[in-house]
């Protein structure tokens, strides 16, 4: 048994199977946001503030356009996950399972209108 | 017995009967900062959807950004996305085995309230 891992043992033994793949992908999604939210915050918060002109030039550069549409997708990904384990955590039965759909759909639709309309200016 | 009980199960964490202490309540702060950072982020989108969509699209979503209330979410979440990200940094050390015991853990947490703290004015001084 000493062959296993101790994220291996824990794989798949809860109620769900799942939770420690759940946990193990907030703790990727976590990382990627450590990098991209300071760089993120301080090139959204040069761009906010100018003209439509300056922005639109701004989000043509692919640094800055990049960056903001990683953290669109790595974050709202990384929220999905949380806001379902806020929801378990309080809620049980049809609102549970409706707040959980209603989230997901949420995060996923941002997520795809942002980085859509993020392309659309950079390219 | 796991079928005694079934459906009336206790829900996690009673925090009426619960004494505050520094490491449930920035754990609570950071679930509440989690959670609300989504008010931001759905402007951020408007934002940027408005901007692909054309001038008189980004004028209504840039003047509501940037109007007192705009600017008191994007104050509040400045802090609340650093508070976060410093509460996700001690999970992460927690999960590597790391600051476990009482002691390290309060003093995660006080490091976590000083940084966020500082970063906030970091932050609005910078932008």
């Amino acid at each position: 048994m000493s062959f296993l891992t101790d994220r291996k043992r824990a794989n798949a033994t809860g109620s769900a199977k799942s939770g420690t793949m759940h946990h193990w992908h907030m703790m990727i999604s976590s990382v990627g946001l450590v990098v991209l939210l300071p760089l993120f915050i301080f090139s959204f918060g040069s761009a906010l503030g100018g003209t439509y002109e300056e922005v639109v030039a701004y989000y043509t550069r692919p640094v800055p356009a990049a960056i903001a549409a990683l953290t669109l997708i790595v974050g709202f990904m990384h929220f999905c996950g949380g806001v379902q384990t806020f929801i378990e955590d309080y809620t049980q039965g049809f609102t549970r399972k409706a707040l959980i759909i209603a989230m997901t759909c949420l995060s996923y639709g941002a997520a795809g209108f942002g980085v859509l309309a993020i392309l659309r200016l950079a390219l | 017995m796991a079928d005694v009980n079934r459906g009336n199960r206790p829900l996690s964490p009673h925090l009426t009967i619960y004494r505050p202490q520094l490491t449930s309540m920035t754990s609570i702060f950071v679930r509440l900062t989690g959670n609300a950072l989504l008010v931001a982020a759905l402007m951020i989108v408007w934002w940027f959807v408005a901007a692909a969509s054309g001038p008189d699209a980004f004028a209504t979503a840039d003047g509501f950004l940037r109007s007192w209330f705009g600017d008191l979410v994007f104050f509040l979440s400045a802090w609340a996305v650093w508070y976060h990200m410093f509460g996700g940094i001690r999970h992460l050390i927690w999960d590597s085995g790391y600051m476990l015991d009482v002691e390290k853990s309060e003093t995660a947490g006080l490091i976590m309230i000083i940084a966020s703290v500082l970063m906030t004015i970091f932050t609005v001084i910078v932008l």
